[in-house]
């Protein structure tokens, strides 16, 4: 049920949008002539590039207050200073490890929290039993801020990787338990009473109606988990790491280089991004049609 | 034709109430093996309360309901294929994997021989092309007839039946009648058909009971004891609707 609304809603948002677009366009009773729309296509082809406007007009800001001196060099570089360190780090190979290292981490850490927060979440939907013994727990865990956990895991697992993957694990199993067990519980009810009817059995219902129904539940609770993957990494790389991304934005300010810092933070963005991007195309083959 | 010896269906004295609601208050009905049975009655009557008890889709009710001498409860609803009033498919599935859910439970959907079923049945109620089309491409009638065919793929030996041609022109509503009697026909399935459509009723069925009242009892039963095939217009036909019509209206 819950499922249903979202995806109409989503639905509607998307048209509204088409609309609006179409009323930006040339003339309002242009839908009658199968001319008028015609121009349309390439004006929307631009329109991702509006994005772009604002971005493009902070940087030439950003560049003007640091060359004016308004504020000091030593505490904010230019954008191209900026761009000259990473370009820098990555010509000389130093950078690559870093990158290469955190996004190992994220990638174990992610994958680890989305497999068991699926088994959680799979449990909890099913058995108002082990929701009732495990939820109240879970519910209260999820608050506790990611820095909170890091004295705990550097104590239990030392220093070494697995520290980090598993707090990262703990940053993305919250997202996909919740979204999962919520989505599993909410499986509409009247496709229970199908699968009931036509003697679909246990497993065959689980495969046929009920993972599917809340195979949506499950991708947004991933994308979720994945952008937590982000925020944990640098929680853990900021305190006990020798290497990684987040590595750099201390060292950075042990060096007092606010270019490496600042270069470190466009690059949790580009990275950060290109996940969220990759995970909401996967998102969209999978559930919109 | 009325009930015989040995009723695949038995209702004795079945109430059911959902917390203040009363929806039914002491039905009877007795359908013989192989019967067609037509339920009408006003909206709100119990109608469809009546086709989920017999399924076994619900767990409280009074009085005793069984399927071949088996209590509904202890597993008798398991020859019993209902199609919902409502299409209910899996709308990230496709028309051919909707009607597969039917299929019975140890046939393998991805067979061959289950796969030309699903076809068959796909070009039978008259959605051939759309096969591959998800729900949210078909119109209501398209979809109620996608319901009805995963009913059919089922092949139950009692088919329950809720308005299932209620979103359909009167056209295609006809096609998919004669091809109910033809399924009926062929496979001596027994069934039981809710409807708002008087004069379906009357010519589909071998019985037409007559629900009403609220909470819902069994008002009166109608014998159709006309010879089959029948035609739409024969005068009997007729007067046996007005007979139903004027029970409904008192
Ligand atoms: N799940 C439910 N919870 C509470 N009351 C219900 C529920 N289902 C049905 N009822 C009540 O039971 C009565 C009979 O409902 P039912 O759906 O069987 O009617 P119906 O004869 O099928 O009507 P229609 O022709 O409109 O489909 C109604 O008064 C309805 O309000
Ligand atoms: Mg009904």
């Amino acid at each position: 049920m819950a499922a249903d609304t979202r995806r109409e809603s989503d639905v509607s948002r998307e048209s509204d949008s088409g609309r609006g677009s179409t009323a930006g366009g040339s003339a309002g009773n242009a839908e009658s002539h199968s001319l008028g729309p015609v121009p349309l296509p390439a004006a929307s082809r631009f329109r991702p590039l509006l994005g772009l406007l604002v971005p493009a007009a902070v940087v030439v800001v950003w560049h003007l207050i640091v060359a004016t001196g308004t504020i000091p060099a030593y505490q904010l570089p230019t954008p191209l200073r900026v761009a000259e360190t990473l370009y820098g780090m990555g010509a000389s190979g130093e950078l690559w490890g870093h990158v290469a290292i955190t996004v190992q981490r994220v990638v174990l850490g992610a994958g680890l929290g989305i497999a068991v927060g699926t088994v959680f979440g799979t449990a909890t939907g099913l058995s108002r039993t082990a929701s009732d013994l495990l939820d109240p727990l879970l519910q209260s865990l999820k608050n506790i801020p990611s820095l909170a956990w890091v004295p705990l895991f550097l104590l239990w697992f030392g220093i070494g990787e697995s520290a980090k993957v598993l707090l990262i694990a703990v940053g993305s199993f919250f997202p996909v338990y919740l979204n999962l067990s919520t989505g599993i519980a909410a499986v509409d009810e009247e496709l229970l009473e199908v699968a009931e009817v036509y003697d679909l059995g246990r497993v065959e219902s689980l495969r046929r109606v009920v993972f599917p129904a809340a195979l949506p539940d499950l991708l947004v609770g991933i994308r979720g988990g994945v952008g937590l993957a982000w925020m944990f990494v640098v929680a853990a790389e900021l305190i006990a790491a020798s290497q990684g991304i987040g590595f750099l934005l201390s060292d950075g300010r042990t060096l007092a280089r606010p270019d490496i810092i600042v270069g470190s933070i466009l690059l949790f963005a580009f990275l950060g991004n290109c996940s969220d991007v990759a995970v909401k195309e996967v998102r969209d083959r999978v559930v919109g049609r | 034709m009325s009930s015989g010896a040995d009723p695949v269906l038995a209702v004795d004295d079945l109430r059911k109430r959902y917390d203040d609601t009363v929806a039914l208050d002491g039905v009877d009905l007795a359908v013989a093996d192989g019967e067609f049975v037509a339920v009408v009655g006003p909206s709100g009557c119990g109608k469809s309360t009546l086709l989920r008890v017999l399924s076994g889709l619900e767990a409280e009710f009074g009085g005793r309901v069984a399927v071949d001498g088996t209590d509904v409860c202890d597993g008798g609803s398991d020859a019993v294929g209902m199609v919902f009033q409502e299409p209910r498919l899996l709308d990230w599935a496709d028309v051919r994997e909707n009607i597969a859910v039917g299929l019975p439970a140890d046939v393998d959907p991805d067979a061959p021989a289950a796969r030309e079923r699903v076809d068959d049945l796909i070009e039978t109620v008259g959605l051939g092309g759309f096969a591959d089309s998800h729900p949210d491409e078909l119109s209501g009638g398209m979809a109620q007839r996608v319901s009805l065919a995963r009913g059919l793929a089922y092949n139950p030996s009692v088919l329950l039946l809720d308005e299932p041609f209620s979103a359909l022109d009167r056209l295609t509503k006809a096609d998919q009648q004669d091809h109910l009697l033809d399924v009926w026909e062929a496979r001596g399935t027994t069934v039981v058909l809710v409807t708002h459509d008087v004069e379906e009723a009357v010519y589909l069925a071998d019985r037409v009971v007559v629900l009403g009242g609220q909470p819902g009892t069994v008002e009166s039963v109608v014998d159709v004891d006309i010879d089959r095939p029948r035609e739409r217009a024969d005068t009997e036909l007729v007067a046996l609707r007005r007979e139903v019509t004027a029970v409904l209206g008192r």
